[in-house]
């Protein structure tokens, strides 16, 4: 076992090196007094004039490797350094009091930093570090001390810092500096961005790091998970070589992907979408490459507030996610609360099982006025884009018949006050009831589509309460029934011409896909974060091999086996 | 002494970047400039001063110079804001 620190995870990807302590040199103050003021006023001034002289240089080598955009920081730097409020007070600290102007610098530039730490604002708590930074550069010009120079490493190293001024992260040179470790900083300080910009891994935060890694020692930097593994075993590099390996490799197949449909080995499409709660998760949807949302889930416009949100809140938020979405399928769930989600400004009686209460459309046709307001947004916000509408829990066709009436009638009242409704917005029901899945055949006849929530289907199936971690080993997403029902509804909407999705953790996870591919699902829908990994897994398959073994997976005994099954046919 | 409104619109208020070429082009000028925010006064030729005011997005600040070369340098910050996308008008 090799010892380890965690830390906060600041720049993607795997290093290993030597340890490479960058240590800041003593700058020890003594306040006294001094007689020729004349002459420590030129000594502040020559000083300063050093430190100017420096950063003009880093400056410049930022500029020409970096960019502009990162050099501008020390243009900052430069412009404290002529700050009339800085040198200002410090002169007169010298004139005045006969301060010497070391500590007439240190006392005055405290004050700031002080200032600017106590700001509740993370940004400007982190400039703090750019006003010790350019003070220790005059600091030891003014003592005489020489400040270690990041740039004269010539060998690969991993850098353990207390902190890392910018003027220091700008001076690592990626050639050699193969990552690096700091005990202080967050994710936004300089020294993590920077990290990103130039690609090295980097953790940040590990706390009590100087006290534990010696200089030389070999370390390795995980930048993905914010771990540092220090003098690691020859199994723990193995597996760390096999992990950094795999990001790589993963790395440059995603990139590839992003604007890419989802096909398999055999030209099949399938559709990959997201599962968002805010319109502001559209950006990550895109930017992972999302083709579709799966699952909007609107009950977040209804939490953290006093009372209902009014159809104008609703409207925009939809129309925002619609518009983001520039046409793509957007598959928004109408309220889904009661059950362990509740709602401050709506007093419900406790029930004894909330699970099997009155909650998601139940609770919407019990609380018509409720339901028929949410309805309304989504029917004024469906012009901008491509909306399918989808009720939750849904157990009987009356239900649905109810629910679908409810948007029928909402609907005509809007054309008759002459509002535009899209008219081609399908409308489907969430498979999470195992009733439901039973009867997929005669319900494929009146949906439009389909959308299995893994989650609720397995709890409800295996009537095992996934709160409860006494029973939580019955919850079995391969297991055999699981995956008949999920045949059931897939098949059933296919012979009506429909479609059907999946937006549970099921749908992202790498056994289930092979399985789901060979049972015909359409849609797989996921965090954004796992796209770009399912659409990778997905080209690599063949839908027509994956559909050839769907038979014995089904015939299997338990969720176990199937697990072992499918790793057996996809390594 | 010429004063002048602006209502910032970069999203992260007048952080270090925009401040820097705020600051910067101000040096030239002989007028005494200052910024106030929220009642608070500082002087625009100084770099911390300005950052201190952390002044955030859709605030709006009063600039005032005061000298002989006034409304140039008024001029100069208003292109300035624009340039840096720290305010439109």
């Amino acid at each position: 076992m090799s010892t380890s620190l965690s830390g906060i995870a600041a720049s993607n990807g795997i290093a290993f090196a030597k340890a490479f302590r960058l240590e800041n040199p003593k700058l020890d103050v003594e306040k006294t007094t001094v007689e020729d003021t004349e002459k420590e006023i030129s000594r502040l001034d020559a000083a300063l004039a050093k430190s100017v002289a420096e950063l003009e240089v880093i400056q410049q080598r930022t500029r020409e490797q970096i960019s502009d955009k990162e050099a501008a920081i020390f243009g900052a730097h430069l412009l404290v350094l002529s700050d009339p409020e800085l040198i200002g007070p410090i002169k007169e600290k010298i004139t005045n009091d006969k301060q010497n102007a070391e500590s007439a610098l240190k006392e005055t530039a405290d004050g700031f930093v002080a200032m600017f730490e106590a700001m509740d604002n993370e940004y400007m708590k982190e400039r703090a570090a750019d006003i010790r930074d350019v003070t220790k550069r005059v600091l030891a010009h003014l003592l005489g001390v020489s400040i270690q120079n990041p740039s004269m490493i010539s060998e690969e190293v991993i850098i353990i810092a207390e902190d890392l001024t910018p003027s220091d992260t700008v001076q690592l040179n990626p050639q050699f500096v193969q990552g690096f470790v700091t005990e202080i900083g967050g994710r936004t300080s300089h020294s993590a961005i920077l990290a990103r910009t130039l690609e090295i891994p980097a953790v940040v935060g590990a706390k009590s790091l100087m006290g534990t890694i010696q200089n030389g020692v070999s370390v390795i930097v995980d930048g993905l998970d914010g771990q540092v593994l220090i003098d690691p075993d020859e199994a723990t590099i193995a597996e760390y070589q096999a992990k950094k390996a795999q990001y790589e490799e993963q790395k440059a197949e995603w990139a590839k992907l992003k604007n890419e449909a989802t096909v398999t080995a055999d030209g099949q499409a399938v559709e990959i979408g997201a599962n968002i709660g805010t319109p502001k998760d559209t950006t990550g949807v895109l930017e992972n490459g999302g083709e579709a949302i799966g699952l909007y889930r609107t009950e977040f416009l209804y939490m953290g507030r006093d009372e209902f949100p009014t159809e104008e809140q609703q409207y925009e938020a939809y129309a925002a996610v619609l518009k983001a979405m520039d046409g793509k399928p957007t598959v928004v769930r109408t309220l889904d609360i009661g059950g362990d989600k509740e709602l401050s400004y709506l007093d419900l009686p406790k029930e004894l099982n909330p699970f099997l209460g009155l909650r998601a459309i139940r609770l919407c046709l019990e609380m018509p006025d409720m339901f028929q307001t949410q309805l309304r947004a989504l029917l004024r916000a469906s012009v901008h884009g491509n909306l399918k509408i989808m009720f939750p829990m849904i157990a009987t066709l009356e239900e649905f018949r109810e629910a679908k009436a409810l948007l029928l009638e909402e609907k005509a009242k809007l054309l008759e006050e002459g509002i535009e409704v899209s008219d081609s917005i399908e409308v489907g029901i969430m498979v999470e009831i195992p009733s439901t899945a039973v009867m997929a055949d005669v319900f494929a006849k009146e949906v439009d589509f389909f959308s299995i929530g893994t989650n609720d289907l397995i709890q409800y199936t295996m009537a095992a309460d996934r709160m409860n971690e006494q029973v939580s080993y019955l919850y079995q997403p391969f297991n055999p029934a699981i995956l008949r029902l999920v045949k059931m509804v897939i098949d059933a909407s296919h012979r009506e011409g429909k479609w059907t999705g999946m937006c549970g953790e099921m749908a992202g996870d790498e056994i289930a896909i092979p399985i789901l591919l060979g049972l015909g699902l359409d849609e797989f829908s996921m965090s954004a974060s796992s796209i770009l990994k399912a659409r990778a897994q997905i080209s690599k398959l063949s839908k027509a091999e994956m559909a050839s073994h769907t038979e014995r997976i089904l015939a299997l005994g338990t969720s176990d086996e199937v697990e072992a099954y499918v790793k057996s046919i996809v390594s | 002494m010429v004063e002048k409104q602006f209502t910032i619109t970069d999203e992260a208020g007048i952080h270090a970047r925009p401040a820097s070429a705020l600051v910067g082009s101000l040096a030239k000028f002989k007028s005494d400039i200052t910024l106030e925010h929220k009642g608070k006064k500082v002087n625009l030729k100084s770099i911390l001063g300005v950052m201190s005011l952390g002044v955030s997005s859709g605030s709006t600040v009063t600039i005032a110079a005061d000298g002989e070369d006034e409304n140039e340098a008024i001029e100069q910050i208003t292109n300035v804001m624009k340039s840096e996308g720290l305010a439109d008008q």
